[in-house]
């Protein structure tokens, strides 16, 4: 069985020892990250928009090698913290469609809600994991980080003939 | 040369010289652009070399302020003040993303109010996006906090932007009566976005709780906050002792210069580089073709357009009218255009300009115009900029911080 474990900063920890606990021990386990170019794209518009200001390249400290460390040193952690071999891949880009083009030939793809972890419902699913899931050539395996929210959190059904509401605007 | 003939062509070469300034070709630099647009504005007489001259005698001392600012923040850069800031953004955040923001707030604010946008920008925007890749976080708020404070809070003194500095010579406001002005409305514009900032990535901000270590307290450097210190005391006492707060700037940048010279910590050459001195060339150019602009007839139709008057409704729309201009062409421009007239008709017109150029840039940092440009180049580098996103957070941000901060502006000058 071929596993990729998609881990993102924020729950790594929790996507990583669940991966652990499902995958049977014989998977061959591809840990991912992407690197989001966003902030680095940011940043850079800002800059552009401090119109004739021009800096000698060699004061700049380039994020994208900022970047590229921190995603290095999260994979080996997470790698260490799987405690079994395991295939890093480093990817930078459009994270969502990096992750799906990862996800081709392999057979389960583990990965973390990154929405709203207060309640459930589909604002626990961000733009990228819903587009990840939506698209993933691949069976998936979705986790809570922490523990799941109670049902309680579920809205009580609306009056019968309430017209459905609308999906929420931040996906 | 007939007036509509020479406002025409001056606009044209003012188009041409910001497009070259966003595109930024290989084969010519802004500074070059904007020389040549001059001269040639010069050359067919659409501009008379008196006017040069006083476009030039006008501008001079602000840029000497402007170099002068941006030597003491690249000496605070090279005695480690930016990356003491990040260690103590990190050591502050506890592993929380919320707090790193609040963190990101003061710290950018701080920075941009007193060392200037640019010094947030290009010096301690890579710093926070380092703190947020070593907390392990989305650097997104963080990253997107640091730009939009680079508009927001550059209200608060004459250094933070250089629409101040333009606004400052030609308002003849105290440096401290102009702070004292600003100071209100700097904490409306910078609350508005905290607010809505928090609520926008919310979801972002959330993590769950894993043990953090924390790093250790950081070293701040003493001396450049010493020399910050007792340049802005310089600044504060300016009026008191008659002295022009750009000899102030001066000596600050010569305790921040001098010193690294001697220690062989710079050479001459790096230190004329941190003066930026295509920068400066770049503004004493624009200042000419704007002038050349505004003597043919713009001044006259910036005058029929933007409200002389100080009451409530006239600060709001000559605040919105500023950020509409800003977010058309860019604010350097917008303000060499619309300073002159505002400040002609006193103190309220000439800061809530200043409001309307510096908090309006959030709505696109370029200008509209260069974002045409900016889109060709964010599609060219493939990545993965929701400018839905983008726009949304400044359509949230914007009218709200342009609003509150006249607002205040205007109980500000009641008082």
């Amino acid at each position: 069985m071929r596993a990729l474990v998609w881990i993102i900063e924020d729950t790594w920890e929790d996507t990583v020892d669940e991966a652990a606990a499902f995958l049977p021990t014989d998977a061959e386990v591809t840990l991912l990250h992407v690197a989001s170019t966003e902030p680095e794209t940011l940043a850079r518009a800002a800059r552009r928009g401090l119109l004739g200001r021009q800096r000698p390249p060699d004061l700049e400290q380039p994020l994208r090698v900022i970047s590229e460390q921190a995603a290095h040193d999260l994979l080996a952690d997470a790698a260490t913290r799987l405690g079994r071999p395991a295939r890093l891949d480093a990817r930078r880009g459009r994270v969502k469609h990096e992750v799906v083009a990862a996800a081709e030939g392999m057979d389960f793809l583990v990965l973390a809600r990154d929405g709203d972890r207060e309640r459930l419902g589909p604002r626990s699913l961000g733009p990228a994991a819903r587009f990840v899931v939506d698209h993933a050539p691949c069976g998936v395996l979705l986790i809570w980080p922490d523990v799941a929210p109670a049902l309680t959190t579920i809205p009580p059904p609306p009056p019968p003939g309430t017209p459905p509401p609308e999906s929420p605007p931040r996906g | 040369m007939a007036d509509g003939v020479a406002l025409a062509l001056a606009l044209v070469v003012l188009a041409a010289t910001l497009g070259v300034a966003v595109a930024r070709p290989p084969y010519l630099s802004e500074a070059v652009a904007a020389s040549i647009g001059a001269v040639l504005l010069v050359i067919v007489g659409a501009v008379g070399l008196s006017e040069v001259g006083d476009a030039l005698s006008d501008l001079g001392p602000t840029v000497g302020f402007l170099a002068a600012m941006l030597l003491i923040a690249d000496g605070c850069r090279r005695d480690g003040l930016f990356d003491a800031m990040g260690a103590l953004m990190a050591r502050g955040a506890k592993g929380s993303p919320t707090r790193l923001l609040a963190f990101v707030f003061v710290i950018a604010a701080a920075v941009t109010a007193v060392l200037s946008l640019d010094a947030n920008v290009v010096l301690l925007t890579p710093v926070v996006f380092a703190t947020a890749a070593r907390m392990r976080t989305s650097a997104k708020p963080h990253v997107y906090a640091c730009a939009h404070l680079a508009n927001s809070a550059s209200l608060l003194l004459p250094v933070s932007n250089l629409t101040n500095l333009l606004a400052f010579q030609a308002s003849k406001l105290s440096f401290t009566r102009f702070a004292e002005l600003m100071a209100l409305p700097t904490i409306a514009a910078v609350g508005v976005e905290f607010v809505v900032f928090r609520r926008f990535f919310a979801v972002d901000l959330k993590r769950p709780r894993h043990a953090a270590t924390r790093p250790a307290r950081p070293e701040l450097p003493r001396f450049p906050l010493a020399v910050l210190a007792l340049t802005l005391v310089g600044f504060a006492l300016s009026s008191v002792v008659g002295i022009e707060p750009v000899w102030f700037a001066a000596a600050g940048a010569a305790a921040m210069t001098i010193p690294a010279l001697a220690r062989r910590r710079a050479t001459p050459l790096a230190l004329a580089r941190g003066a930026e001195p295509g920068f400066l060339i770049f503004v004493l150019g624009l200042g000419v073709i704007v002038q050349a602009a505004s003597g043919n007839g713009l001044d006259t139709a910036v005058r029929d357009v933007l409200p002389s008057g100080s009451s409530l409704p006239d600060l709001l729309a000559v605040a919105a009218l500023s950020a509409i201009f800003a977010n058309l062409v860019n604010n350097l421009p917008a303000t060499l255009m619309l300073v002159p007239v505002a400040a002609a008709a006193g103190t309220g017109p000439v800061l809530a300009t200043l409001i309307g150029v510096n908090v309006g840039p959030n709505l696109t940092y370029v200008g509209s115009l260069a974002t045409l440009l900016w889109r060709r180049i964010l599609r060219a580098e493939d990545t993965d900029v929701e400018l839905g996103e983008f726009l949304r957070l400044g359509a949230l941000t914007v009218p709200a911080s342009l609003v509150a901060a006249t607002v205040l502006l205007w109980l500000a000058l009641k008082v």
